[in-house]
């Protein structure tokens, strides 16, 4: 009873923007209660697999965290694909050869994407190789000594040291 | 009118820094003396002119000056006052201010406190400064000028971002910028080392503390970036791999690395070349933010202003900055030998270690980042790159970075053994595991990544406090010992708070990502509902007016085995003016847990739609980047920089004639 009264008397002075509030688009939200899946493991290959789709209309956001109408679509139809006993890749396949590429947040390693997966690999290699080169060359080195300072830095010095 | 004022003090700003630029550089060439000094009133000149600009800028939007099209556009009056202030930065026009402000109060602290320096790479060192801040000004006053009037004034503003208004808009970006622009200290050293053909001990000690000044800003930015998506995007993430984050992420790990090779050039006098590299390549990255946040060439949740024009401008800047700092460094490098000797085993080779893991992790995050570009270009295939692949193509990199680093961190200077060092750390490293493995047998469920997680974090942690206990030495009892180590250089203590807050970060991330809770329903009012061992009833819900918005508030009481814990009060806000709607989640902070809770929209039987998210370990990863900042602050307060300090309080000499 006091709950209500009070939303009464909470709304009153915010008639004068019901109109404008009613123009808002209605927060939907990521993932909500009704598409949740009774079966708790296909609920949760479910999540996995929103993780690693694009929500196409949204700047970078993966439809398990997106409020887009578009995301709250996909994830439907990706768990209509799971109750219907799809695989995990057979899922993403659905859903690229209808959205695309572009859809896929973890990109795949065929065609040119190869170079995508084995740059940091790679990158390793070389930047080892050459530390190594460069160790050797360091330890190999006749063991000069320390350059002597320059005149003005000894009497720098020395002004230093006297203080 | 102090609007015009403001405007004309930004154009003599950037007159000054022509001056600035030129003159100096001539002199420090040709030997003289007084064009050399001009750098520095100059530099204090350029910092008071831009301040004053600033000011008026802060003036229009505290008194809402909607004939400004800036404040119009993103400001209103019924804004609460701290988002008036905040809001001179939340924008495209005044965040470029404040980027050109604070590269202005670097070079002035450079001019004031650089009195260490030799007089000829001092005026160098400010004429690049300077450089930078010419471009700047430049970009601000032909492609975004925050002074422009509109003929016809609006009677109100259509107000900033609601997402923006938040105390998080007030401290994270001025950080980030800190970070940023800091960079620009070391790249301006660098380059006049280069100009000078000479880099040694000295100069590795002098860009030190800037860099390192600059890394703790950066840490601090990105720390609070982090935790204000994580209680404002209303589903506790912390890190999206968004390219903006990338952009900061990248001269972070540069930096991170770039202090570590600076410690071989003060100590050894090695790695010259390529702390010089670091040095152009991790300002080089703030720019590739810079130009990425304002370009719209990748899509981002930050994106600002998506103009092309600007962004060519700053693509310019870009190009001539890092291009002629690289064509410098290809001509002059060479010239640049290294004296320290050194064997493959030692404390110069696990910083060169380091360093190789912490710029090629820095690799994979830049070519991840531009990779949809590259494909679309040359490939014509139109993908994303997302979360997942830098999950997974960077984290091993880090976790060898944190396999190695107690080892590393305590192998002596130029020459050591491995085995011995590792040796050492046997027991260390046996507690660490023997807690790794309690926790894999406590926890539920038989994943690895939360007691890895651990086993890294308490390896980084205990290696660190026991290298800062072995270096007491083994001379007499505990108390002797005691007192030896808080004797200890502060850069020792630095070392291992920083090092430790890396640590506790790994393991918050692991625990967290590992032993999160999360929980979706309907729930109808007063109906107590279970979730990770905590009891949830959502009391009521109201709806109260804010200053410029309206808010749905839940009454959500929290209890634990029936003792109540607090009343949580998530809302849903609208903002009229901004036309959107946002989440304000709820969370009760705890030593070891976070409870986050969200709420939704009313259901048609009266219920509302509820997330609820038992957040472990949270609070812990923001813990650790202030570790990490901290021990940077305790190693800046080291007595070696301070001594370079105090070294200009020395009568100053005059300038030979040469």
């Amino acid at each position: 009873m006091r709950g209500t009264a009070r939303r009464a008397v909470g709304w009153k002075p915010t008639l004068r923007w019901a109109a404008l509030v009613a123009l808002l688009a209605a927060p939907v939200w990521a993932v909500q209660p009704d598409e949740v899946l009774d079966d708790p493991a296909l609920e949760a290959r479910a999540r996995e697999l929103s993780k690693d789709l694009r929500c196409l209309v949204c700047r970078n956001e993966s439809i398990d965290e997106s409020n887009a109408e578009l995301a709250r679509d996909l994830r439907v139809l990706v768990r209509e694909r799971l109750v219907a006993g799809d695989s995990d890749a057979e899922v993403i396949d659905f859903v690229v050869d209808r959205y695309g590429e572009y859809v896929l947040l973890r990109p795949t390693a065929d065609g040119s994407n190869w170079v995508l997966w084995a740059a940091g690999p790679l990158m390793l290699l070389v930047a080892g190789a050459m530390g190594l080169v460069y160790l050797r060359g360091r330890s190999r080195a006749p063991g000069r000594q320390e350059n002597a300072l320059s005149p003005e830095e000894e009497a720098r010095l020395k002004q230093i040291l006297d203080e | 009118m102090i609007t015009e004022l403001g405007h004309f003090c930004l154009i003599l700003a950037f007159v000054v820094a022509i001056v600035q630029m030129v003159v100096p550089m001539i002199g420090a060439s040709k030997r003289w003396p007084g064009w050399m000094a001009v750098a520095e009133p100059a530099a204090t000149a350029q910092l008071l002119l831009t301040a004053a600009a600033f000011g008026a800028l802060t003036y229009a939007f505290v008194t809402s000056d909607f004939s400004l099209r800036l404040v119009a556009m993103n400001s209103h009056s019924a804004k609460p006052m701290l988002y008036k202030i905040s809001g001179v930065w939340g924008n495209h026009e005044g965040s470029m201010l404040l980027w050109v402000l604070i590269v202005t109060i670097f070079g002035a602290f450079a001019a004031w406190f650089g009195g260490g320096l030799p007089p000829s790479l001092k005026a160098r060192v400010l004429s690049v400064q300077a450089a930078i801040a010419v471009a700047f000004f430049a970009f601000i006053l032909f492609t975004s000028n925050p002074f422009l009037r509109l003929s016809v004034p609006p009677f109100d503003g259509e107000d900033l971002n609601p997402l923006l208004q938040d105390p998080g808009l007030a401290f994270h970006p001025p950080f980030l910028y800190l970070g940023y622009v800091g960079l620009s200290m070391a790249f301006s050293f660098a380059v006049a080392a280069l100009i000078e053909g000479r880099v040694d001990a000295a100069w590795g000690r002098w860009v030190r503390p800037w860099t390192l000044a600059a890394w703790i800003f950066l840490t601090i930015g990105i720390a609070l970036g982090s935790w204000w998506a994580y209680y404002e995007l209303g589903w506790g993430g912390f890190w999206f791999w968004d390219p903006v984050e990338n952009a900061s992420f990248m001269p972070w790990l540069l930096a991170a690395a770039l202090l570590h090779s600076a410690i071989v050039v003060e100590k050894r006098e090695a790695l010259k070349s390529w702390t010089i590299l670091l040095a152009i390549l991790a300002f080089g990255f703030s720019l590739t933010g810079t130009f990425i946040v304002r370009s719209g060439l990748l899509t981002s949740v930050h994106a600002f202003a998506n103009d092309p024009e600007r962004g060519v401008f700053i693509l310019g800047i870009l190009a001539l900055f890092t291009g002629g700092a690289l064509t410098l460094f290809a001509a002059r490098a060479s010239a640049m030998e290294a004296r320290g000797v050194f064997s493959v085993v030692s404390r110069e080779s696990a910083l060169l270690v380091n360093n190789i893991l912490l710029a090629v992790a820095c690799f994979v995050v830049f070519f991840g980042t531009l990779w949809p570009i590259i494909a679309e270009m040359f490939f014509d295939r139109k993908l994303s790159v997302g979360p997942p692949y830098f999950n997974a193509a960077f984290t091993p990199f880090m976790v060898i970075l944190g396999l190695i680093l107690p080892v590393g961190a305590m192998l002596p200077w130029k020459r050591g053994r491995l085995g011995r060092t590792a040796w050492s750390l046997r027991y260390v490293f046996v507690l660490c595991l023997a807690l790794a493995g309690l926790v894999w047998v406590m926890q539920t469920g038989n994943s690895l990544l939360g007691p890895v997680g651990l086993l890294l974090g308490a390896w980084i942690v205990s290696g660190a406090l026991f290298d800062l206990w072995s270096r007491t030495g083994r001379a007499g009892g505990a108390g002797k010992r005691l007192g030896r180590l808080l004797r200890l250089p502060r850069a020792d203590w630095g070392k291992m708070v920083a090092h430790s807050g890396l640590g506790i970060t790994m393991f918050a991330i692991a625990g967290l990502t590992a032993w999160e809770v999360e929980d979706i329903r309907v729930t109808q009012l007063n109906e107590p509902f279970d979730v990770g061992g905590f009891t949830l009833t959502l009391e009521r819900v109201e709806r109260v007016r804010g200053p410029n918005y309206f808010s749905t508030m839940g009454f959500v009481r929290l209890e634990k085995n029936g003792r109540k814990l607090t009343v949580l009060r998530p809302e849903k806000r609208e903002y009229p003016v901004a036309k959107m709607p946002t989440t304000e989640a709820a969370i009760d902070y705890r030593f070891l847990r976070d409870v986050y809770v969200v709420i939704g929209d009313r259901q048609d039987d009266g219920g509302w739609t509820m997330r609820t998210y038992i957040k472990p370990l949270a609070n812990w990863i923001w813990g650790g980047c202030i570790l990490m900042a901290l021990g940077g602050a305790l190693s800046l307060s080291d007595r070696r920089f301070r001594v370079a300090a105090g070294a200009r309080k020395a009568p100053k000499q005059g300038v030979p004639a040469e």
